[in-house]
């Protein structure tokens, strides 16, 4: 990095109106994080018809740091309610909750919060080495290497972490199909428009986004049987309190749910929920004392809740640097990068290094602000918790229909999200996720794009795609990853029949 | 995994009934693709992409279908959850639909104050708020989304037969 590029980013950040923007975004973070069945990906898809209306650094600034405080404060529900505030707490809240029982709830939100930013840092600084140097490699890419990343990110989002590798199969090829239609394709052949001009240029990112993540969320809400929920205390004294001795007590926890974080996010597909679970799993396998783990110990909070928010950043890595999503949220991201026309790819990091290094110091800023804003946040918490869902909810949605329309101004936007807050509440309920198939819409172009300018090249010889060396080893890995759960179900098979 | 598994099915069909609308989704797309001409000295054309991908969709359809009809005799064809039987959610779950619907189609005509209004109303009813709230909530939150859209971003919002008082 280079000082003046520096200075221009800093002098891009600290600009007043980007400023004002970071804080607003960080309050509507930590509010929508913090209200059980609004979730980082919502907030992000909720934040998106207004930061078409912003220059690229502050529409990104919008999003990451939204994203990082909801990660944090949906760990406030999880240890008061006893309900993850975001799916990335889910893996850790009947651990915080019983905390909250035995009178530790200033301990599970302080460890959340300071545990949180730390990841997020940790994954941030990595983000900051190795994604410039990432992108010196990306730029000797050809098509054949990015037909193969795309394909081993792919394989990653189907094949890591799904209960159903099939039905997470299904979804991205659905995904896949719907960037498909329209005229931009390499052929500019029309296809599949069903004779509506509407779906001339493809179907837009934004409407659909919203339709996916906020209406199907919002139809889940209205057909909720689930009681209120009761908050488990009342006042909540100093959450600082014993940090310092925790960090002194689990360095590796957090050097561990952090690395481990930061490598999920990376992963296409799988994003910080994934990174929590996992984390919290390794945790207790590593723990000394896991027996402790689920009576209410901090230990795997310390853990999990680093990863979480690491993989934010983590997930940023293969987003600017090929334009491939890390997870739902870098998804959506990348989508407003390309309408602002900041498409990203190696090349972003030598025509627009300083959006780039922009980018690097919001994501510090905001893990930095985190520890005061949570720190109120978590002050009003009992407050916040308290927020009428029923008129909340009818708010939200009414707001999606305005985002909708403005992307176009027209009414479209609206079937658009009708069309696929349906397509996700039905996807859902019947165990298909939904997070391959917008991986699928956003990355079909690119490998549509590079399968058929790379056959062009070969002349039609498949085997040019396993020549170069890069592209080879790539193939490789997406290979070991496609045979790999083949190869676990036949040495299971086997067994049982030997014995 | 993790949190979808936690939450319980609402309206799930067999895997076998999946399957078979996704062979013929991938079915229609194969006969949609093959009516698409060749580019002239290519040997790649816009039909070669869709057309993989509709035939990975028939098998994966055809896995689902083999899956269901294996479960078939433990699950039925279609399981409709709790929610399908409280007459209060379903009925939620189409007034939610319905406002969206009634957007698209009268937006235009009656303009977004009257739609937003509308469906604000219609909403809160539906989610039991207090009756002395709802037309006063419903009016404070539909003035800040046009002031903020129309005014702030400058969105042009329908105004629809209230265009006499456009400001």
């Amino acid at each position: 990095m280079t000082a003046d590029v520096f200075l221009q980013a800093l002098g891009l950040v600290l600009d007043p109106y980007v400023l004002v923007v970071i804080f607003f975004s960080a309050l509507f973070g930590l509010f929508v994080g913090c209200i059980p069945g609004l979730t980082a990906t919502m907030a992000t898809a909720l934040l998106v018809p207004l930061t078409f209306f912003m220059p690229p650094v502050p529409a990104v600034a919008a999003i990451v740091t939204a994203t990082a405080m909801a990660i944090f404060s949906g760990d406030i529900p999880g240890a008061l309610l006893r309900i993850p505030g975001t799916p990335a707490s889910a893996a850790y809240t009947d651990e915080s909750y019983r905390m909250t029982l035995k009178g530790q709830a200033e301990m599970a939100l302080g460890a959340g919060l300071v545990f949180s930013a730390l990841g997020g840092l940790f994954g941030t600084v990595v983000m900051i080495l190795f994604a410039p140097r990432l992108a010196e490699v990306a730029l000797k890419f050809s098509s054949f290497e990015y037909f193969w990343l795309v394909v081993l990110g792919m394989a990653g989002a189907v094949f890591i972490g799904n209960a159903s590798p099939l039905k997470a199969g299904v979804s991205l090829l659905l995904g896949l199909l719907v960037a498909c239609i329209g005229l931009e394709n390499p052929a500019a052949q029309l296809r599949f428009t069903m004779g509506l001009p509407q779906l001339m240029s493809g179907v837009e990112l934004i409407p659909m986004m919203v339709g996916m993540f906020a209406i199907s969320e919002l139809l889940r809400y209205v057909t909720s049987l689930d009681p209120p929920s009761v908050i488990a205390v009342d006042r909540i004294g100093n959450i600082f309190k014993g940090m310092w001795a925790l960090v002194r007590k689990y360095p590796w926890s957090l050097a561990r749910g952090s690395a481990l974080g930061t490598v999920i996010g990376v992963q296409p597909g799988a994003g910080a929920d994934m990174a929590a679970w996992m984390s919290y799993a390794t945790s207790k396998k590593f723990s000394k004392e896991p027996e402790k783990f689920g009576t209410g110990h901090v230990e795997g909070l310390v853990e999990s809740g680093a990863a979480n928010n690491s993989a934010l950043a983590g997930a940023w890595i293969p987003a600017i640097v090929f334009g491939i999503p890390g997870d739902s949220i870098t998804a959506i991201a990348i989508g407003v990068l390309y309408l602002k026309n900041m498409n990203p790819g190696p090349t972003i990091f030598i025509n627009n290094p300083e959006n780039i290094y922009a980018i690097f110091l919001v994501f510090i800023l905001a893990n930095l602000l985190m520890i005061p804003l949570g720190w109120m946040t978590v002050k009003i918490a009992t407050r916040i918790l308290r927020v009428a869902r029923n008129l909340l909810m009818p708010a939200i949605l009414l707001f999606c229909i305005v985002g909708s329309f403005a992307i176009n101004n027209s009414v479209w936007g609206v079937v658009l999200i009708l069309f696929f807050g349906l397509a996700a509440f039905l996807l859902e309920e019947n165990g298909f996720p939904v997070a391959p198939a917008i991986l699928g819409v956003v990355l079909g172009k690119m490998m549509e794009e590079n399968f058929v300018t790379s056959m062009i090249k070969s002349d039609g010889d498949p085997l040019v795609f396993f020549t170069r060396p890069i592209a080879m080893w790539l193939a490789i890995a997406t290979f070991v990853i496609l045979l790999w759960p083949l190869l676990a179900w036949l040495v299971q098979r086997l067994r049982p029949r030997r014995a | 995994m993790g949190s979808l598994s936690l939450r319980r099915a609402f309206m799930k069909f067999n895997d076998a009934i999946t399957g078979v609308l996704l062979l013929l989704l991938a079915l229609a797309v194969l006969v949609n693709v093959s009516s698409f001409p060749d580019i002239p000295g290519q040997n790649i054309g816009p039909a070669a992409f869709p057309g993989v991908l509709a035939v990975l969709l028939a098998g994966c359809g055809l896995l689902l279908i083999w899956q269901g009809l294996r479960s078939a005799q433990r699950q039925s064809w279609i399981e409709l959850g709790a929610w399908t039987r409280s007459r209060l959610h379903v009925r939620n779950f189409l007034i939610t639909i319905g406002c969206l619907v009634f957007y698209t189609v009268a937006s235009d005509e009656l303009g977004f104050l009257i739609t937003g209004f509308a469906i604000l109303c219609a909403m809160f009813w539906a989610l039991d708020v207090r009756a002395r709230l709802i037309v006063p909530v419903a009016l404070v939150v539909t003035l800040v989304v046009h002031l903020v859209f129309y005014k702030g971003l400058r969105v042009p919002l329908p105004w629809g037969i209230l265009l006499p008082l456009q400001w």
